[in-house]
């Protein structure tokens, strides 16, 4: 039963990103570059150790996207909104870790702890406003993206709550004190946020909230069918609403890596963009904490070799093209899997009742 | 006059029951035609044989004298043949042209609407039977009342003569059902066919030209209204023989497990659905609640269930207030609910059955443990479960949803009936089920009671609510309007009573 289930869940994602290459392959062939040698460059340079340290490090961020995003997804929200999540989460984490002054480790976790509440009370607007009023939430995540981009902007003005350091035209908050900041971890020739833990930490009590609470057990049942949920004794729609605030909690944490362990500052030049990844990853790695981590691996690593592809002529951008197809592909594979997989349980079950009718017809038989 | 419309011996066999055998009719032209019938009497798989949706096994269907062959409903439409459905089906941010329109658009080269054309048919249809719509008007801005002319506009406009509606009255107010009628009366006079299905006798001899009644699949008796009256067509509907109660000792406990006093509940839109509900149930007895559906049964359950919040009255549910208990506690209490719509209310259909054995148990032991799900027990008690209702699966690690209707009815009766409950709602707990797994849940309902429990069952089947219940509440207009002794009951006074006709 295991062994066919990893073998179920693993060869959708790999006949997906199969496809993306044969399609990324036909493309190169048509500009007449070799495919074949532009992978082989693309492998060599993204895994060489230098860039490697860096993927791990985006890696970090983008699975703290996914793991928000597949939380949502587990209640068929598309939270759209982990943008402005981790923008929240990130600045007001970066605000208070420069305001107070508290001895190292306490000092981390009050600005992690503030990133988790900025980020989720920000989600909580978009799960008071489906929950309440019934409104969409990819609308008011949406809405509220742009939102929480233009209040930053207004709080980083200089005589609130950022400042314009000398020969930088870059706004920013004041920086966190050394009490405050994550040491990095030296590895390869780089150095890897120590936030890689806390991720760690988050993608196993993500998997053990989900498939061993009772939380967890209502989550998912809400997500299947709220009115069976509500039916069985769950607030479906309290569910709803804390899902929503958990999500953006996690969406909070994406940029708690950048922040602790490289520029002890939010400014402007953070960037912008998790929410798709975060969903994208969600969907790749089929909402499993293990399946996410790859996920947001091969994204790191195919945005970091990308620029070698333009030393031989070939846009990088054709990694966008690949990442593009590989996520059409998996909602197609995901879709057809699941299809054989119900189509082999009817049968299954089918086999079983045809076994219970001949035996009775046996019986009867044997009676007369 | 001839007959329109000729139905000889129609059979329809699902797996497991006889939906339709024997079905006969005959339809004169311009006449009105109703059919009634109980909840499950084949109405509706009558109609959709009719209408092209579904197929006949065996059995003739004659339109305008020549034998036909409907394999969908385009055929039925090309013969004539309309069908007004009870759930409208009409898109409410378009106008009432572009809803009548829809789908068979008159064009130009295939592809440009030709709207004078539809408006000017249009016009013609509704001044030439009277129906009061403006082309023009969203159907946003509409009533249900016009929105059902829309929808008999729209048959018309497909070049229907014989239209059949589905309960057409179920969804209007008494003024509505007038103009409705005015409307039928019109269409007949102009030489087409209505084919009326109804619950409700009064409307039926108001209206019908000819009225045939459907008990158990089958056609029994056609009658002319001049020529009958409520009581015999109460007993047609209703049956010669009810089932005998099952013999039982009865050791009704002095213990109140659910009591309504005065309940009432409005929907949000401030129409009243329950009004002045009394009902005591007590521990050890079965109590049947009759009435055709649709009459506030699911309502009156929401609120047991504490899904609903009354109006105003009580509802106790062993000792608890439902108005203010979670269904949570309701259920830890030890309410098992049954639910009318299993798939949608019963299961979570893409889980695996052991995780539904845990769906409506999460609060409670054995099946959490504090926090934790407590997978080990419920994946044991599932296998107890799938044994013990005969529940055909080849495992418990199979989607809900990979089960066939009957298999997934044992699995949640098998799972409430768990624990010994003290109070159970069980609604619908044997629609759809083959006949030996309906002798398991009765025979499993029928020891939860000599164990002391109390049941309400919500059944629109009457052998099952003769050979169960006690007693039998009657259900009519969102109140209990009589309460029955099984064994002395006559056809007359149930079918009176569930259609409205008396109030004890």
């Amino acid at each position: 039963m295991t062994k066919s289930r990893i073998f179920w869940g693993t060869i959708a994602p790999t006949a997906a990103i199969l496809n993306s290459l044969l399609f990324v392959y036909i493309i190169l062939k048509i500009r007449g570059v070799d495919p074949v040698e532009m992978f082989k460059l693309m492998v060599s340079y993204g895994f060489d150790p230098r860039n490697l340290v860096s993927e791990i490090n985006q890696t970090i961020a983008y699975y703290m996207a996914g793991v928000a995003a597949a939380i949502g997804f587990k209640m068929l929200l598309f939270n759209i909104g982990i943008d402005g999540q981790y923008r929240m989460g990130a600045f007001f984490g970066a605000v208070v870790g420069a305001a107070v002054s508290l001895p190292p480790i306490l000092h981390v976790l009050i600005i992690i702890v503030t990133a988790m509440l900025a980020g989720g009370l920000w989600a909580a607007i978009a799960g008071y406003l489906k929950v309440k009023r019934g409104v969409n939430e990819v609308i008011s995540n949406i809405m509220l993206n742009f939102i929480a981009a233009a209040i930053i902007a207004f709080l980083l003005s200089p005589n609130l709550l950022g400042s314009l350091p000398e020969g930088s035209q870059n706004l920013q908050t004041k920086p966190i004190p050394q009490s405050g900041q994550m040491p990095t971890i030296k590895a390869f020739e780089g150095e890897i946020y120590s936030v890689i833990f806390l991720a760690l930490f988050v993608g196993i009590a993500y998997w053990v909230m989900l498939n061993k609470t009772v939380f967890g057990f209502n989550l998912r049942a809400t997500g299947l069918s709220f009115r069976a949920a509500r039916a069985s004794g769950v607030n479906a729609p309290g569910m709803i609403f804390i899902t929503t605030v958990l999500s953006g909690a996690i969406a909070g944490l994406v940029g708690m890596g950048t922040l602790l362990s490289e520029t002890y500052s939010y400014s402007m030049a953070f960037p912008s963009g998790y929410a798709f990844t975060g969903l994208a990853l969600a969907l790749l790695g089929r909402n499993h904490p293990v399946g996410i981590f790859f996920a947001a691996f091969l994204w790191s690593f195919l945005e970091r070799s990308a620029p070698v592809l333009e030393f031989e002529g070939v846009p990088p951008e054709i990694v966008i093209v690949m990442q593009g197809t590989i996520v059409l592909s998996i909602v197609i594979a995901y879709e057809v899997v699941a299809r054989i997989n119900l189509r082999q349980q009817q049968r299954a079950v089918g086999s079983v009742n045809a076994e219970s009718v001949s035996n009775q017809a046996a019986n009867v038989k044997e009676s007369k | 006059m001839s007959n329109v419309l000729e139905v000889i011996g129609i059979e329809k066999k699902y797996p497991g029951v006889i939906a339709n055998r024997d079905v006969s009719l005959q339809v004169r032209e311009g006449s009105i035609h109703a059919i009634i019938g109980e909840n499950g009497a084949g109405k509706s798989t009558l109609m959709k044989s009719l209408y092209g949706l579904i197929r006949p096994d065996a059995g003739q269907i004659k339109v305008f004298g020549s034998e036909v062959n409907l394999k969908s409903p385009q055929d039925a439409i090309e013969l004539g043949i309309g069908m007004v459905h009870q759930h409208f089906k009409l898109a409410d941010n378009a106008t009432v042209l572009e809803n009548v329109i829809l789908g068979s658009e008159p064009t130009r080269f295939g592809f440009v609407v030709k709207y004078d054309q539809a408006r000017k048919k249009l016009l013609e249809i509704t001044k030439n039977y009277g129906l009061d719509i403006d082309p023009d008007e969203s159907l946003s801005n509409l009533g249900v009342g016009e929105r059902q002319r829309v929808e008999i506009a729209k048959v018309l406009f497909r070049g229907a003569k014989i239209l059949i509606l589905d309960e057409p009255t179920a969804v209007l107010v008494p003024q509505e059902v007038d103009e409705l009628f005015a409307n039928l009366r019109e269409l007949v006079k102009n030489g087409l066919t209505v084919l009326f299905i109804s619950h409700k006798l009064d409307e039926v001899l108001s209206i019908a030209d000819d009225i045939t009644i459907m008990r158990q699949g089958t056609t029994v008796a056609t009658r002319k209204p001049k020529e009958t009256n409520k009581k015999e067509l109460a007993e047609l509907m209703v049956g010669g023989e009810l089932p005998k109660p099952k013999a039982g000792e009865l050791k009704v406990s002095s213990e109140s497990i659910l009591s309504i006093k005065s309940a009432a509940y409005s929907r949000a839109d401030g129409r009243e659905i329950l009004h002045d509900v009394n009902l005591e149930l007590h521990g050890g007895e079965i109590v049947g609640l009759a009435g055709v559906e649709g009459n506030g049964q699911s309502e009156l359950i929401e609120l047991i269930m504490g899904l609903a919040q009354p109006s105003a009255g009580s509802v106790q549910v062993l000792g608890l207030d439902a108005a203010t208990t979670l269904t949570r506690e309701i259920r830890n209490a030890g309410v098992a609910y049954i639910p009318q719509d299993r798939q949608r209310d019963g299961l979570l259909m893409s889980a695996p059955l052991w995780e539904n054995r845990i769906l409506g148990h999460q609060f409670a032991d054995p099946m959490a443990k504090g926090v934790w799900v407590n997978k080990g027990a419920a994946i044991e008690d599932s296998k107890r479960v799938v044994d013990e209702f005969d529940v055909r699966t080849p495992g418990i690690n199979v989607l809900a949803s990979a089960l066939s209707g009957g298999n997934q009815q044992k699995f949640i009766v098998g799972r409430e009936l768990t624990g010994d409950p003290k109070l159970i709602v069980a609604a619908q707990p044997t629609r759809g089920v083959d006949v030996g797994a309906q002798a398991i849940i009765w025979d499993h309902l029928m020891q939860a009671r000599s164990k002391g429990a109390g049941i309400l069952l919500v059944t629109a089947d009457l052998e099952e609510l003769f050979s169960l219940s006690d007693r039998i509440a009657v259900i009519y207009s969102g109140t209990i309007v009589s309460i029955l002794n099984p064994a002395k009951t006559t056809p007359e006074d149930l079918g009176l009573a569930m259609t409205g006709a008396k109030s004890a």
